[in-house]
C-alpha cells in the first residue's frame, strides 16, 4: 500500500470475542475535570468502545480521534460509550480534548498496566523507558464481554473503523 | 477507612499541588470520611464546571450528596467535616 516495508508488529494475545475483558480503574478525563472511573461502571451504562492509542501528540493519536469526531461516534442516543486510552497524563489528555474538539472521555494510564493487561503494548523505538499501547480496539457489552477486538499488527496503523461501527451496531 | 472511592457520596474539586486542598482531603482522611476527588487545572477560565456546582471558580469545593450541602472555602468545609462527621457531633 505505501510503497514500502512498513513494520510488523508480533502478535499480541489480546482478549478475543467472548472473552471477558479485564476491569480497571483510572482517572478519566473530559475537557472540564478528571476522576478515577472503572470499566465496570461504564458498561452499566451502554456498549464501550475502548480505543487503545499510542501516547497524545502522535499523528496515529490525532488522526484516530478527528476520524471518531467525525464520524460522531457516542452522540446521541442508544449508541455507546467513546473512551479511549492512552500513558499520555490527565494534564496532556485535557491539552488533547481541547485541541481537537472532542466530545469523547480519554483514561489516563503512565504506567501502561492496562495495555499490559490488555496484551496490546508497544514498545516505543528510539525513546528509552517509553512503553505505550499499539492501537487496539475493543467493543465491551454490559457484562463485560468482548463483542469485537482489533489491535494493529503493524505499526502505524489505524483502526477499521466501519467494522468497528458494525460491531457496535449488533451490540 | 477512608479512601477514594468511585462510588463516595462526597465529591471533592480539587487540583494537583493546591495546600488548601489537601488541608481539605487530609481532614476528611482523618476523619474516616470517603470522598471522591475531581481534579481541574490550574487555570481558573477552564474551571466552569466548579462555577456550575458552587458559583466560584475556586477551589476546594465539596459537594456532600448525603446532606446536600456544597460549600467552598478549605476553613469552613474543614468545620463542616468536623461537625458532620467528627466524634463531637
Amino acid at each position: 500500500m505505501s510503497g514500502f516495508d512498513v513494520t510488523d508488529l508480533p502478535a499480541a494475545s489480546h482478549p478475543t470475542v467472548g472473552d471477558q475483558a479485564p476491569d480497571f480503574t483510572r482517572p478519566l478525563v473530559s475537557d472540564e475535570y478528571w476522576e478515577d472511573v472503572s470499566l465496570v461502571t461504564l458498561v452499566e451504562d451502554a456498549p464501550v468502545v475502548l480505543v487503545f492509542f499510542p501516547m497524545d501528540g502522535t499523528g496515529n493519536a490525532k488522526y484516530t480521534w478527528i476520524e471518531i469526531r467525525e464520524r460522531g461516534w457516542g452522540i446521541g442516543e442508544e449508541t455507546a460509550t467513546v473512551v479511549g486510552l492512552s500513558i499520555s497524563t490527565p494534564y496532556e489528555h485535557k491539552a488533547f480534548i481541547d485541541r481537537h474538539n472532542l466530545p469523547y472521555r480519554l483514561f489516563s494510564d503512565p504506567e501502561n498496566a492496562i495495555a499490559q493487561e490488555y496484551n496490546v503494548v508497544h514498545d516505543h523505538d528510539g525513546m528509552a523507558g517509553i512503553v505505550g499501547a499499539r492501537p487496539a480496539v475493543f467493543v465491551i457489552d454490559d457484562s463485560r464481554t468482548v463483542q469485537y477486538a482489533w489491535a494493529a499488527d503493524e505499526w502505524p496503523e489505524l483502526p477499521q473503523f466501519d467494522a468497528i461501527e458494525a460491531a457496535v451496531e449488533t451490540c | 477507612m477512608s479512601q477514594d472511592t468511585n462510588d463516595a457520596d462526597i465529591v471533592v474539586y480539587r487540583h494537583v499541588g493546591c495546600p488548601y486542598c489537601e488541608r481539605v482531603v487530609r481532614r476528611a482522611r482523618e476523619l474516616g470520611v470517603s470522598y471522591r476527588s475531581r481534579f481541574v487545572v490550574p487555570t481558573h477560565s477552564e474551571r466552569d464546571i466548579v462555577a456550575r456546582v458552587s458559583g466560584s471558580r475556586s477551589v476546594p469545593v465539596l459537594v456532600d450528596n448525603m446532606t446536600g450541602v456544597t460549600m467552598g472555602e478549605s476553613a469552613n468545609i474543614v468545620r463542616y467535616l468536623e461537625r458532620t462527621y467528627g466524634d463531637e457531633q
